[in-house]
């Protein structure tokens, strides 16, 4: 379904992306997991255009386009086919849980306002949140904006949603009811790039792990595999540091 | 005596106050309007950071900023006559108050828009919505909210700053109120009733703008009831 390949980007000189490939197809839940500085986020968001790559090719729904040299209309078509999530939630705040999630409908795809409604109201009703459709964003839980933002994402029944790590800026005790919207989206096969530090959640509900180091991907294959025997070195050192963390947060807790 | 001074205030009243509601009042809500479409504009040109329109948009406030009103008032009524160009004096004092609170309000309203997070703006992206969208159903709204209080500050200021137009022969409170001293004297008394009739005005205007900015918070508000369609197809 998506096909890059030859992604760079660099900023002030710094390299960030050092020539990515990669591709997904539809239905995959895609899991890029990586230190912090290994450029997942701005893998991401060269994705979506949010960050400008300095060179490569995307390849999306059999159409190729130069991603140093994308023109306005382009971009705009693309993110009509995609959602994104951020680790900030970035809902709008002068808009209450319904309106942020019709907002792409009404505004950017001219829906009437009542099928607008009525499919805003099922997404919110998919993430749980029905109940909450007249709050506004500071009257919401981070973990409840979140699933305002994942309903934002789905509503316009996109072909592929971006993850940017969903579950960072989220008190612990609240990951779990953001975790669940995503593993039930997976489960009616959402094609879905999650970049996150959740190795539990990469483990088992991706179905393919994308380890990135230095800009470039390094290793990628199936979850059970990856953890349980990467192949190399720098992956290893990873997963026993990220094992190691989770052991001393679970330890703290008890 | 002391009874025919305070007879005279009391009968000059609806004399300075007329002006007020039928001159000072409207002529301060239509330059507001026109002000605030302008600075509507040049904030956006400035947020945006269109090339050239930008550096066309900083001259102008440079301008407005840096030169006094009353002399803006002056070059208009009483300059440009000499190239040509003759402007009755309403339509002096509308363009000049509107260009002017214009330049200041845009960096009312500039500041303003900066403070709305980066992140919400990339969210409209996300969604498929056009920049125009996003500025008018995310950035506009909230922050013209922020903005508020200080567009208050300058509506009021207007208000009181109207009474320079007497100078471009505006028959407005100042005006009148003059002409009644040069009739009768009693400066002392006659001016304290200008001055409390413009308090009355803001006081007025400061009530109003607590009640807005009431309305506008949104961390005041209720969450909505959330009223669906009746075909939605919901349970």
């Amino acid at each position: 379904m998506i096909r890059v390949s030859g992604l760079k980007k660099t900023f002030d000189g710094l390299t960030v992306l050092d020539g990515i490939d990669f591709s997904i197809e539809k239905g995959d839940v895609v899991a890029v997991i990586g230190a912090s500085g290994s450029g997942k986020t701005t893998f991401l968001r060269c994705l979506n255009f949010l960050e400008k790559a300095d060179s490569g090719l995307l390849e999306f729904d059999g159409r190729t386009y130069d991603l140093s040299a994308m023109k306005k209309k382009e971009i705009r078509e693309l993110r009509m086919k995609t959602g994104f999530v951020f680790q900030g939630f970035h809902l709008f705040e002068n808009k209450t849980a319904l309106d942020n999630v019709t907002a792409g409908l009404v505004y950017a795809r001219k829906v009437p306002k009542k099928t607008a409604l009525a499919r805003a109201m099922t997404a919110l009703e998919t993430v749980g949140l029905s109940d909450r459709a007249g709050h506004y964003p500071h009257q919401l839980s981070g973990g409840q904006q979140q699933r305002v933002a994942i309903a934002r994402a789905m509503v316009t029944e996109p072909e592929l949603i971006y993850f940017d790590e969903p579950t960072s800026a989220l008190d612990p005790e609240l990951t779990g009811e953001v975790l669940n919207v995503m593993r039930s989206l997976a489960e009616n096969r959402m094609t879905m790039i999650v970049v996150t530090h959740e190795m539990s959640f990469a483990r088992n509900v991706a179905n393919r792990i994308v380890f990135m180091d230095g800009g470039k991907i390094v290793e990628e294959g199936e979850p059970e595999a990856f953890f349980r025997q990467p192949s190399t070195e720098r992956a290893r050192a990873f997963i026993a540091g990220a094992m190691e963390r989770e052991r001393n947060s679970e330890e703290q807790e008890a | 005596m002391g009874n025919d001074v305070f007879q005279l205030v009391l009968d000059s009243f609806p004399k300075i106050i007329l002006p007020g509601l039928t001159l000072t009042l409207p002529l301060t809500a239509v330059s507001f309007l026109f002000a605030l479409i302008i600075a509507v504009a040049c904030a956006m040109i400035q947020f945006a950071n269109i090339k050239v329109l930008k550096q066309i948009v900083r001259g102008y406030i440079w301008i407005m900023r840096g030169t006094p009103l009353l002399i803006q008032l002056y070059v208009v009524f009483f300059g440009l006559p000499s190239v040509g160009i003759i402007i009755d004096p309403i339509p002096s004092a509308i363009l000049v108050f509107s260009l002017n609170e214009g330049a200041y309000c845009a960096e009312t309203i500039r500041g303003a828009m900066e403070s709305v997070p980066k992140g919400q703006i990339e969210a409209g992206y996300c969604t498929g919505m056009s920049y125009m969208q996003i500025m008018f159903h995310v950035v506009l709204p909230q922050a013209f909210k922020t903005a508020f209080p200080a567009l208050s500050n300058s509506l009021i200021g207007m208000v009181k700053d109207m009474s320079l137009t007497a100078n471009i022969a505006v028959s407005e409170m100042f005006f009148r109120t003059q002409r009644i001293i040069s009739q009768h004297y009693h400066a002392l008394a006659f001016y304290l009733e200008l001055a409390l009739i413009y308090l009355l005005f803001c006081t007025v205007l400061t009530f109003l703008q607590r009640f807005v900015e009431k309305k506008l918070d949104v961390s005041r508000r209720k969450p909505k009831a959330v009223e669906l369609p009746p075909e939605g197809g919901m349970p």
